[in-house]
């Protein structure tokens, strides 16, 4: 049984838990090759314009997958992976998305996760999932509970200030060698299914530790503690990913260490456009800086951008710093 | 207390008597207009989606008339329309305007906060002048919606299609004027068969469906006026949406009166299967009751990036091709040009009526 995961969307959350998942009721699980030029040009052919750049690159990785002879296809339909909170429409669109507009399309696994109220509905999709397989209903929750497991042993390899990216290859048993530290501490953040993908991000994370940086990301910082920063906002924000960010910016600006925050928005994202607002107001007395990517942008000009946010860090630091206003 | 709210197509008319009703100063925000979307473009999030920059320009131009508190609408997500309010109360706050937003929205935790809020705002009325505050409102809203359905009709057919827009208008401001049901009643009858006494002629009627996002459906500004463009040209508009559907169907849970609402999201399916925040369903349940009704070509509208609507439209292909019927799409946002969208209409609208007569041919 072979069974394919598109590598975009939340595959920078739940690898570990899908790939435990599904090897353990014994299917090969094949993932598509690191997003670039041609996912991203597959994908924009057959996505309507205005989708965001993260959903074309995923249906550039579903049409890759379309290619290799699979059983199924794993394409989730992610409403909500927490009580009352929402990721985005268009993961709640995914299944039907792909349906109406990829030719070709093998049979897909489309289990709803939707745990706003509670998680019941997710177990029974698991367990139709596994008897699919073939399996029995104690073995598919032995093989969930492990799945879980793994996930959270990822998350932990992250929060030692890798990548979710780079902490998928560590889990998958690679050694990497760990980046050089920089005079500069930057807090990166942005969506994960952007941020990580060195492909649809042109390798931002990279380029900024190039620049002597020392990156932090929303993993390295204590969960707890970025739900309560989050929790002083006015209104609770509904977006899971949103309110971690709010948390992770109000955490970052008040950190002495850090010298600036990079926020890395994709055209046409909803939460981006309310949130980035939102984190831009929320940093006071620290360089901010909001890098808006699409498929049309360029890395020349993300490269510029980012040696003169490094450099008036740097200038910033030299020179008394209370003579200049936080934009620079 | 000077009290606004942003505007909503004729929203402001319900709105104006409910708060009159309950005895509160109300500010009815000028009309949108250029200046009004300038003002919102300057200030808001250079990608937020278009209503949340009309919000904007309504309220700094609403407080430009004095008005010192706004009533707004929140949400739960996953659309981002929950969450205008707090990003419009920072960008006001920060321009220096000292203000108090109320935001009617289905308590996350706390139900006193919201009838405290709610109370606040009506404060020197009784419960009963409340009830009917309450009533009149909706009686002033379906009494519009007569006018505008009949203007929707008539507009293909009538020869002085100026005419009947200025009586329309009339009719709306008279209807707003009015301050009793008697009234009220009244400028409707006389509206319509003002409307009706029209010299019409005799030409082959398309039927559109109009379908998408419901600011941009109901707000004519934020569209170019697309439904009265269509109407001059010889099709005749049936919107997926009107308020007091939206109200029914989503503030009261259907019980005002009966409701399609169900049989809409039972039409959705096999195209798309769950909700996906704002009228994405919606919409895509409409395009399949329309074709499933002998409508001639469907038009979805909604604002640049809107994200249901994304979800919508990639669908929507699907049931152009399963149901056969003609689909286009066109956002809107502050760049759009009127003249860009009509040679886009009046190509679709050509298309249509080549279509219809090819078929009426080859039958007889």
């Amino acid at each position: 049984m072979r069974i394919g995961i598109p590598y975009g969307l939340f595959y920078f959350y739940y690898y570990p838990l899908w790939k435990t998942f599904f090897s353990d009721l014994g299917a090969e699980v094949i993932t598509s090759s690191p997003t670039c030029r041609l996912t991203v040009d597959a994908g924009s052919a057959l996505a309507v314009d205005e989708a965001c750049l993260p959903v074309k690159v995923y249906y550039g990785h579903v049409r890759e997958l379309c290619s290799q002879d699979l059983d199924y296809l794993f394409a989730p339909r992610l409403v909500s992976v927490e009580p009352r909170s929402y990721i985005c429409p268009k993961f709640m669109g995914i299944p039907d998305m792909l349906r109406a507009q990829v030719p070709g399309l093998p049979q897909l696994i489309d289990i709803t996760v939707d745990l706003s109220r509670s998680d019941r509905y997710l177990q029974q999709d698991l367990i139709k999932v596994g008897r699919m397989l073939g399996y029995k209903k104690s073995a598919i929750q032995e093989a969930f509970q492990h799945a879980l497991e793994e996930n959270r042993r990822c998350i932990q390899i992250a929060s030692q200030g890798w990548s979710m990216a780079e902490a998928i290859k560590i889990w998958d048993g690679n050694l990497l060698e760990p980046p050089e530290a920089g005079d500069l501490s930057i807090g990166l953040l942005g969506h994960g299914y952007s941020l990580y993908d060195e492909g649809l991000s042109m390798g931002l994370i990279s380029k900024i530790r190039q620049l002597g940086c020392k990156v932090h990301l929303l993993e390295s910082l204590d969960a707890e503690r970025i739900e309560m920063e989050a929790a002083t906002m006015p209104k609770r924000v509904f977006w899971t990913l949103g309110r971690k960010i709010m948390g992770g910016v109000i955490n970052m600006n008040k950190r002495e260490e850090i010298d600036g925050i990079i926020y890395l928005a994709c055209f046409g994202c909803g939460p981006d456009s309310m949130i980035g607002e939102m984190a831009e107001r929320y940093t006071t007395g620290k360089p901010f800086m909001l890098l808006t990517i699409d498929e049309h942008s360029g890395e020349a000009g993300m490269m510029t951008r980012l040696e003169a946010f490094c450099d008036m860090l740097r200038r910033r630091r030299r020179v008394d710093e209370s003579q200049f206003p936080a934009y620079g | 207390m000077k009290v606004s709210f942003p505007h909503m197509g004729n929203m402001f008319i319900p709105i104006n008597a409910l708060l009159k009703g309950i005895h509160v100063d109300v500010v009815v925000p000028p009309p949108v207009t250029a200046r009004t979307l300038e003002l919102g473009v300057k200030y808001s999030p250079e990608c937020a989606c278009l209503p949340l920059k009309i919000n904007v320009g309504n309220f700094i131009e609403a407080m430009e008339m004095g008005a010192d508190t706004i009533v707004m609408a929140g949400g739960w997500g996953p659309c981002r329309f929950g969450y205008y309010a707090q990003v419009e109360r920072e960008i006001l706050r920060d321009l220096g305007y000292c203000f108090d937003m109320v935001v009617l929205e289905a308590p996350d935790s706390k139900l006193s906060e919201l009838l405290k809020q709610v109370k606040g705002i009506g404060e020197n009325a009784t419960l009963k002048e409340a009830y009917q505050a309450i009533k009149f409102a909706w009686f002033k809203l379906g009494e519009v919606e007569m006018l505008e359905k009949r203007l929707e009709y008539l507009l293909p057919r009538v020869i002085d299609q100026n005419q009947i827009e200025q009586i329309y208008e009339a009719g709306v401001r008279g209807i707003d004027k009015a301050e009793d049901r008697s009234s009220v009643r009244m400028v409707r009858l006389d509206t319509i068969k003002h409307m009706d006494s029209l010299a019409r002629h005799q030409r082959s009627i398309l039927k559109i469906g109009l379908i998408g996002e419901i600011y941009t459906i109901l707000e004519p500004s934020t569209n170019c006026h697309v439904a009265r463009c269509l109407g001059r040209i010889g099709a005749e508009v049936s919107r997926s949406i009107y308020i007091s559907d939206w109200v029914n169907d989503h503030l009261v849970g259907g019980l005002i009166k009966p409701s399609n609402h169900r049989q809409i999201l039972r039409s959705s399916r096999p195209y798309l299967n769950y909700h996906v925040g704002g009228h994405g369903r919606e919409t895509v349940g409409n395009a399949v009751e329309f074709a499933r009704s002998g409508y001639d070509g469907i038009i979805q509208i909604g604002p640049l990036t809107c994200m249901p609507e994304i979800v919508a439209q990639s669908v929507l292909g699907r049931v152009s091709e399963t149901e056969a019927i003609p689909c286009m799409t066109i956002y809107f946002d502050e760049h759009s040009a009127p003249a860009g969208v009509y040679t886009r209409l009046e190509a679709f609208i050509d298309m249509l009526q080549r279509k219809k007569s090819l078929a009426n041919m080859a039958s007889g």
